[in-house]
């Protein structure tokens, strides 16, 4: 009886207004210290000043329709991503059949927004990226099934960006793994060989490669053989993007317990089992994150390709602006592909993390 | 035991299940392979040269350049050869690299930090630099920068004057420097032996705490002799304030020390991209130090100061070194595409070189080797930093 009089009597004290809310939550991450306070006034006017102008720039006084005159209205231009929008993206792919790469590139981003999920990760989904890679190819270059054919050197922009980005990584992968498996080999030889391309190629920039590739890999062939600008790049970044894989590999070997290759040893399997049934599959599954994180600078680095002048999307930004017309007006461009390369990075960096999440829970 | 179980079974095992003898046939293969492509490849490019007739080896050097370079540190002109054009390029790359490492890892740091503060404003502004620079190609971010200082900033006549002798315009950033006076000359070397100074003074500190456990300020020391040196020197040179302060005459300015566009934007757009992941690399290293390490030196009676010198960045410097020295190397690999914003680094010269005498093989040969140098040497630095910084285990 008492007990509930008690409680009947017990008023619920609020906490104080100060310390709950938005006020209370910006005590504590705001304004927890006066050294806090003043940075973040500090930040806050810097943001004030930087933003507002900015956003005054690129939204209110800019111009949007492909024939506005943009040297009067003083904001930003977007006209310029709008009357050139196809020869940024696409470069000179005929502009009659846009559909053929804008279809390929439907297919890449729906099969990668499937392989996000790692429950759909099965021998079909690896059967379903084999078809499609042949399918988006055809889809390219066109000259069967009464495809109109398009010849390489017209791909560009965006196509070509994605094409030496994801057949980079495709055929890098397997070559380093094959590095990785030489270099923790015991055969002196073939580890030496390996060792020394993984470190040469490590220790030079791309740029040099793709140098190499487009002046010295002609002169490798033999007389009367040539071949096509985009094709020498695509092997210097797939020679590149090997040795890079090849050192994330060799941590997902190091990282493996030695017991394993014992246990495969002590059932009988050969070196080739081994490696395919019980090393392999383990080692490759710690590898993913760090793996994704070699496609972004991968996809990054296929920017390099304008330095010998291959059409991707930098060098079709540059050829619009080198327009009289489109003169000036560098920073929408730049912004605007930037903004290209940023969701795809984006995207790709927070699927990485959220795989390494994952990945580690199950170790644990 | 293996051996003995080898040469016991050695007559039952045919030669091809012995595994010795297959991993020696394996490895011929791969050499006769190896070798087979070096011939094949070398003689096409012997068959290839001749029929261009393009000369080989490294005789080039010797000619004359007869190109221009924009920038140099060192005295050059067209009629010098190759080697001195290709030495004015190296030394640029050393000079955009060296700067970019001090500035990024400046800003890397604060950014890390930053990253780390309570402050969810500043957390966040961090987080959101570190992910926005880390996403855009480095190149991209060169040309945005490349293209600020030429369309965006205006002309020498209405140049940007934030604050005295100090200008912005579109031939680069122009600022007044001291006059020369002789008194300059000693305070370098009154910095060089303060610096002497204070490295043995360091050392003698450790032994005296060593032996007597008794502290030495070094740190207070350290400054006023830092400080201290050249500001006598500068008192006893005459006090020279004389300062050199740019004007504009015509249609660019005179005096002063110009920043070339190029270089300013090759260096920002370096540091800025470069910092981002420098940001992450010090952020890892200093979670990666327990919480309990700092409190229990705290307990032991320890100073903050002590505890940060002491205790906590031994142990984040161990795991911050080795990335940060990989990123490092990165920004001075990345300072190659100095070539696509017509900055004169060593790829650049070097390409010049391979445009004019066609001989593209000894010129990326050359590329190649000069970044190897870097590289062997940084790794070199690293097994040498790695040996020394090994935890010690009983």
């Amino acid at each position: 009886m008492e007990l509930d009089a008690a409680n009947e009597n017990q008023v619920i004290i609020k906490p104080p207004i100060s310390n709950v809310g938005i006020i209370g939550w910006m005590r504590k991450n705001l304004f927890s210290s006066p050294l806090n306070t003043i940075l973040t006034i500090i930040i806050v006017s810097i943001l004030w000043f930087s933003v507002i102008p900015f956003l005054k720039w690129a939204l209110i006084d800019s111009c949007w329709l492909p024939d506005a005159d943009c040297k009067e209205t003083g904001g930003a231009c977007w006209s310029i991503i709008s009357s050139n929008y196809k020869i940024i993206l696409f470069g000179f792919y005929p502009q009659n059949i846009l559909w053929r790469p804008i279809t390929a590139i439907v297919i890449l981003v729906s099969l990668l927004s499937i392989s996000r999920n790692r429950n759909y990760w099965n021998a079909f989904l690896g059967y379903s990226w084999l078809i499609s890679l042949v399918i988006m190819g055809l889809l390219l270059k066109g000259g069967l099934f009464g495809l109109e054919s398009v010849d390489i050197e017209k791909w560009g922009g965006i196509i070509l960006t994605l094409l030496l980005s994801v057949f980079g990584l495709t055929a890098a992968y397997p070559l380093g793994i094959l590095l990785a498996l030489g270099r923790q080999s015991e055969m002196p030889v073939i580890k030496t060989f390996c060792i020394f391309y993984i470190e040469l190629i490590r220790g030079v920039p791309l740029i040099s490669l793709l140098f190499m590739s487009s002046v010295v890999f002609p002169l490798f062939l033999p007389e009367g053989v040539s071949i096509n600008g985009i094709l020498r790049a695509q092997v210097a970044i797939i020679l590149f993007t090997a040795a890079y894989i090849a050192e994330v590999v060799r941590g997902g070997l190091q990282g493996m317990n030695k017991g394993q290759f014992e246990a495969a040893d002590s059932i009988g399997l050969n070196y080739y089992q081994t490696m395919r049934l019980i090393i392999l599959p383990q080692a490759l599954k710690i590898v993913i994150p760090p793996s994704v994180s070699v496609l972004i600078s991968a996809f990054k680095d296929t920017s390099l390709v304008v330095i010998i002048g291959l059409y991707d999307l930098l060098k079709t930004t540059q050829t619009t602006l080198s327009e009289p017309k489109w003169m000036g007006f560098s920073a929408e461009a730049y912004i605007f592909i930037a903004l290209i390369y940023f969701i795809c990075c984006f995207f790709m960096s927070t699927y990485s993390r959220k795989l390494e999440k994952e990945l580690n829970t199950d170790l644990k | 035991m293996n051996k003995a179980i080898k040469s016991k079974n050695s007559e039952t095992i045919s030669f091809w299940y012995d595994p010795d003898k297959r991993s020696i046939l394996y490895q011929i293969g791969a050499a006769c392979l190896f070798v087979f492509l070096a011939w094949y490849l070398v003689s096409n490019t012997m068959a290839n040269l001749e029929r261009q007739s393009i000369a080989t080896g490294f005789g080039f050097l010797n000619h004359e350049a007869s190109f221009e370079i924009g920038e140099s540190l060192i005295k050059y002109s067209a009629a010098d050869h190759y080697l001195k054009a290709l030495s004015v390029g190296f030394l640029n790359t050393l000079l955009v690299s060296f700067i970019g490492v001090v500035l990024t890892v400046i800003l890397g740091t604060f950014l890390g930090i930053a990253r780390l503060s309570k402050n969810w404003l500043i957390n966040k502004c961090a987080a959101g630099y570190i992910e926005l620079f880390q996403d855009i190609p480095v190149l991209l971010q060169l040309f945005f920068w490349y293209a600020f200082f030429y369309e965006m900033l205006p002309s020498p006549g209405d140049a940007l004057n934030p604050f005295n002798g100090l200008f912005l315009c579109n031939r680069g950033l122009i600022f007044g420097i001291p006059q020369t006076h002789p008194a300059f000359k000693y305070m370098a070397i009154a910095i060089i032996i303060a610096v002497i100074i204070i490295f043995f003074l360091k050392k003698w500190a450790k032994k005296r705490q060593d032996l007597t456990g008794k502290p030495f300020p070094v740190m207070l020391t350290s400054i006023i002799l830092f400080i201290g040196f050249p500001f006598v020197c500068w008192l006893i040179g005459g006090t020279p304030t004389q300062m050199d302060v740019p004007v504009l005459k015509g249609f660019n300015f005179k005096g002063g020390l110009t920043v070339s566009p190029e270089f300013a934007a090759l260096l920002l757009g370096l540091v800025l991209y470069t910092a981002a992941f420098v940001a992450e690399v010090v952020r890892a290293g200093i979670q990666s130090v327990n919480k309990g390490q700092t409190e229990a030196a705290m307990a032991v009676g320890l100073k903050s100061g002590q505890v940060l010198n002491l205790i906590i960045l031994p142990q984040a410097l161990r795991v911050i070194i080795p990335p940060l020295t990989s990123q490092m190397l990165n920004l001075t690999k990345n300072s190659s595409l100095a070539v696509a914003i017509g900055y004169p680094d060593f790829v650049s010269v070097a390409g010049t070189a391979i445009n004019q005498t066609g001989q593209a093989i000894e010129g990326v040969l050359l590329i190649m080797i000069v970044y190897l140098v870097f590289s062997l040497s940084t790794s070199a630095f690293m097994n040498w930093y790695n040996k020394k910084m090994a935890i010690v285990e009983r």
